[in-house]
């Protein structure tokens, strides 16, 4: 199977023996300081880092308490394969640069912001198609049959318009959903980060990044996994060879 | 008293669990329509997180990330953020009861003046008969310093028993006594500001995801640093799944594998000579203890390979730096204490101590479980963690407290040696306070058995909880946001907690109910306080002195300062978040004790009739014995039933597949429960979290054995046969896929 886990904490882009001042690291301070136009030039990061992810479900939690969606929550969060790894992975949307799910609505329902941000159906337009569903790369709208209108994850726009991080971002225990400045990720985490890919035939672009170990040049491919060597994780109780 | 007032399905259908999960005014009011946002922490485990609570009409109806609190910065766990779903609650107590079997759900609402003055005939009719310790008094660490404070002088002064344990019994005694007897001191060596900075992390006997989320991040800013991680348990849990070295050991085998791992350290000279010289006592005779523990030794009682052993002893031996991280996995043993001590050992081999990014901790479980342990709340404590036995701390003080030294009691018996001299007859009257031992003490059917044969219960809570099933009187309380105080986090950080709302009803909150039983017992004389502040202000100087010292940490202070380490012993100290500088420990030599751990086996072993290991823990969704979580609908959405953890090669032995039905059986009980197949757990074990109550308890079939020092009970080995006894649905969580629903179970069918 593939776990994601970062198994290899020596790989490129892994920064090593900087130190920090204290536990505190400063988190949130450039959005406090209303940084909201920083959304729509990248100065602010979305930042996904599955291989964190410890299934604790606060993101989905948190998502039902946004102002936008009270009582519903529109994060995924996936068991990958129970049966073998506590592995979980969490999904807010991508917010695409060129979002499928707007191109493929016949009704014109889901629009973009000047932020990039891509907003949840409009309710006098959607009809309930499910076009987006089918269409989006990473499975992100859903159909509300209750209401027969699409919702998605609109990055908290009423937080985030106003200089306040996502509420997953904001609650995630283990940063594997983290919202902050781009110099910020930068002088902490120093891992690469990847908002390109490629799915089939098709190349995206995101304003949400994915943390990678070892991206290689250009967009990754979705569709071509690498293949594994042996990790622990693979015999985690050593039985083979007993 | 006797059995349940009328049947468990009446009791349930009156006073739940039920599930809140709407807000008061419903999901559709505008949540900026708010009256107030009170900054608080949360009420469940020790990580303490700060956050703010939104009110509206004496009611909480929200909550907001606290971004500026240097401990968690706005991060939550699942429970923090439902936690507000508590309030408004339809099982919510708001008035006293009284046991009535011809009311429905066997409990009717009585006036406040009749529940006191029932409860001090019962006291001082079962003193005056049979002696004043036949009246035990039970207590808990959800409870603030100044509540755990106030529990352990009203016991003493106004109960006047000796008898008064509390649940932290079950939760951070054997680290306790590990710490005093290794490092002179009962605290975290560190702040968790240190964990970034070690450049080895080993997490041993905890599922830090599940149990302390938070602390996930700062293992994870340590990794960013460089830092590698080992961990040893029994089980894959979610942290463990990106270990660089994961120790997969037998239920039961902790201290084989660390003293395995000093006979390592020792044999390949990875050790810090000048520390143990400069700094320590009793080097020699803690190696002798492990002279045959080589690593095939080691990997034969563990059942760890023995590269694994070896690349971990060498990954601690050889870095400067590093933290070693335990929980309840190592200290729920009848050999939890020396656990303990063997893990504080290989931090003191190789000089793991008083500077950054070094240290051996406990990651402390419950709220309050760092302070509610230091200030009276344990049968042989009195305030600023002095022993109740030492004369000078007893003539200290009685003179704080203005009574005579021979008013306060001596030493008594732990909670399960409490539970167990309730059964034998000898303590005949209980009153409670945040416990729930019919669901948390390890065999269940001893401990109804044990309340059924009291004359007096009284319990105070603010849902019935399981146990108070079995009270006389049950006196409504208060939650979490409906008092103020402090609490010590996990760190050993002082914090305060604030009042966001007003008991509802005819609720009172707890420490009122305390002074008001102590007022009729003609004691009221010692309880003269008009606020908490001035319960604190007492506290602080019963503490002053002691090793627990709290004297230079004030209310204000806590406010301005994020909270204030202790030991703090005077105002213009600046507390203390690193323990131990230079090598300076808490003994009147300064030196640290190696402590000399020989491995011995747990009380229960599998055998023929019960050839499986259990082990038992928690899930992340849940707190302790459920009182208040089993009442909140998100959380019980997300784990609503125990399963049994069970790997693919014992199900396949067994005919198992994920989902059947099977039957867990010890000596002690059998329970029926869904199997969840995983190769995340070793074959030769099975896992089943503790949080429920009746035939879904996983304490029917623990074992009451006792850690001979710490008492604590032995929750993490029991034998225990499995079989399977019929199909079910298969467990794999599919809440999320909009996929095929009836596609079997494989990642090549996921959209990532």
């Amino acid at each position: 199977m593939s776990d994601p886990a970062p198994r290899n904490p020596d790989a490129p882009g892994v920064a090593v023996g900087t130190m920090p001042d204290s536990g505190s690291r400063a988190r949130g301070d450039g959005i406090h300081a209303g940084l909201a136009p920083g959304l729509a030039s990248g100065e602010l990061l979305f930042v996904i880092d599955q291989s964190r992810c410890i299934g604790c479900r606060a993101c989905v939690e948190g998502c039902g308490e946004c102002g936008t969606h009270r009582g519903t929550s529109l994060i995924h969060l996936d068991e990958v394969d129970r049966s073998t790894s506590t592995q979980t992975v969490p999904m807010v949307c991508m917010h695409c640069t060129d979002p499928t799910c707007a191109e493929v609505c016949p009704a014109d329902a889901i629009k973009q912001n000047e932020d990039g941000v891509v907003q949840s159906s409009l309710k006098p337009r959607c009809i309930g198609c499910e076009n987006c569903i089918q269409a989006c790369p990473f499975g992100v709208p859903k159909y509300m049959a209750e209401i027969d209108q699409m919702m998605k994850c609109d990055m908290c726009y009423d937080r985030t318009s106003e200089g306040t991080a996502p509420m997953c971002a904001s609650v995630c225990p283990s940063d594997a959903l983290w919202f902050g400045t781009r110099a910020e990720f930068e002088e902490h985490r120093g891992r690469q980060l990847l908002n390109d890919w490629n799915f089939g035939n098709q190349t995206v672009t995101t304003k949400v990044a994915v943390v990678v170990d070892d991206a290689g040049p250009g967009p990754l491919d979705v569709l071509l996994g690498r293949e594994p060597g042996f990790q622990w994780q693979d015999d985690p109780f050593g039985l083979e060879g007993r | 008293m006797a059995t349940f007032p009328v049947t468990e399905q009446a009791l349930v259908d009156r006073y739940g669990p039920h599930l809140n999960r709407t807000p008061p005014g419903g999901w559709n009011a505008d949540s900026t329509d708010i009256d107030k946002q009170v900054r608080t922490h949360c009420c469940f485990c020790g990580q303490q997180c700060s956050l703010y609570l939104k009110v509206k009409d004496n009611q909480v109806v929200g909550f907001e990330p606290d971004y500026d609190f240097p401990f968690n910065e706005g991060r939550l766990c699942p429970k923090g953020i439902k936690r507000y779903l508590q309030g408004d609650h339809p099982d919510r107590l708001l008035d006293p009861l009284e046991r009535d079997p011809d009311a429905p759900g066997g409990f009717r609402p009585v006036s406040w003046d009749h529940a006191l003055d029932r409860t001090v005939s019962e006291i001082r009719r079962i003193q005056a008969e049979h002696g004043p310790d036949a009246f035990a008094m039970l207590s808990g660490v959800s409870l603030t310093n100044e509540k755990s404070y106030l529990v352990g002088k009203f016991a003493r002064l106004a109960l006047g028993t000796a008898n008064l344990d509390y649940n932290g019994r079950l939760c951070m005694v054997s680290a306790g006594a590990g710490n005093m007897a290794s490092l002179g001191m009962d605290r975290a060596s560190n702040s968790w500001a240190d964990i970034p900075q070690a450049g080895v992390v080993w997490i041993a006997g905890a599922n830090v995801a599940e149990c302390a989320p938070i602390t996930t991040s700062y293992i994870w800013r340590a990794r960013d640093n460089g830092a590698k991680l080992i961990v040893s348990d029994p089980r894959v849990h979610p942290l463990a799944r990106t270990a660089d070295i994961f120790l997969g050991l037998k239920p039961g085998t902790d201290s084989a594998l660390f003293g395995t791992v000093l006979h390592i350290l020792v044999e390949r000279d990875w050790l810090d000579h000048d520390f143990i010289e400069a700094h320590t006592q009793g080097f020699d005779a803690a190696v002798e203890a492990v002279a045959d523990y080589t690593v095939q030794w080691g990997s034969q009682v563990t059942g760890v390979p023995a590269g694994r052993i070896m690349a971990a002893a060498e990954l601690w031996g050889t870095s400067d730096t590093g933290m070693l991280l335990h929980a309840r996995g190592i200290e729920h043993h009848t050999k939890g204490v020396d656990n303990v001590k063997s893990a504080i050992n290989l931090g003191l081999a190789t000089g793991k101590f008083g500077r950054p990014g070094c240290g051996v901790t406990t990651i402390t479980g419950q709220g309050n479980g760092q302070g509610g342990r230091e200030h009276g709340h344990k049968c042989d404590q009195l305030p600023g963690n002095r022993k109740i036995t030492d004369p000078a701390a007893r003539a200290y003080i009685a003179e704080v407290w203005g009574c005579d030294e021979s008013e306060i009691p001596g030493a008594g018996i732990t909670a399960q040696e409490i539970v167990e001299a309730i059964h034998r007859g000898e303590i005949k009257g209980l009153l409670s306070i945040c416990f729930n031992p019919a669901v948390s003490l390890p065999d269940t059917t001893y401990t109804r058995e044990a309340l059924a044969k009291l004359e007096y219960y009284g319990a105070i809570d603010f849902f019935l909880n399981e146990t108070a099933y079995q009270a006389d009187i049950v006196l409504a309380g208060s939650l979490h946001e409906e008092d103020e105080g402090t609490s010590t986090s996990a760190e050993g950080r002082v914090i305060k907690i604030n009042q966001a709302i007003d008991p509802p009803g005819n609720a009172r909150k707890d420490w009122k109910i305390l002074l008001d039983i102590a007022q009729r017992l003609g004691r009221g004389q010692y309880f003269t306080y008009d606020t908490t502040e001035e319960i604190f202000e007492e506290l602080r100087v019963a503490s002053k002195g002691g090793k627990a010292d709290y004297y230079g940490i004030t209310w204000q202070r806590i406010e301005d300062e994020q909270g204030v380490f202790w030991p703090c012993p005077e105002i213009g100290h600046p507390g203390t978040p690193r323990l131990y500088e230079g090598g300076t420990f808490a003994f009147p030599d300064g030196r640290a004790r190696f402590n000399p751990v020989a491995y011995r086996e747990p009380a229960e072993v599998v055998d023929d009739n019960y050839p499986v290991w259990l082990t038992t823990g928690r899930v992340v969704s849940q707190y302790l014995s459920g009182t208040q979580t089993r009442r909140i609908g998100p959380l019980v959405d997300q784990y609503p039933e125990p399963l049994c953890e069970i790997h693919p090669t014992l199900a396949g032995e067994l005919n198992i597949r994920d989902g059947d039905r099977v039957e867990v059986t010890s000596r002690r009980g059998s329970m029926q429960l869904p199997a969840k197949v995983v190769t995340t757990i070793r074959p030769d074990t099975v896992f089943i979290p503790f949080h429920w109550a009746g035939d879904k308890a996983a304490n029917q079939l623990t074992n009451r054995a006792l850690d001979p020092i710490s008492k604590i009970p032995e929750y993490k080995v029991s034998a225990v046969s499995v079989r399977r006894v019929g199909a079910g649905e298969a467990t794999t969580d599919r809440r999320d896929l909009n996929i095929d629903p009836n596609a079997p179970a494989s990642t090549d069918l996921r959209r990532f």
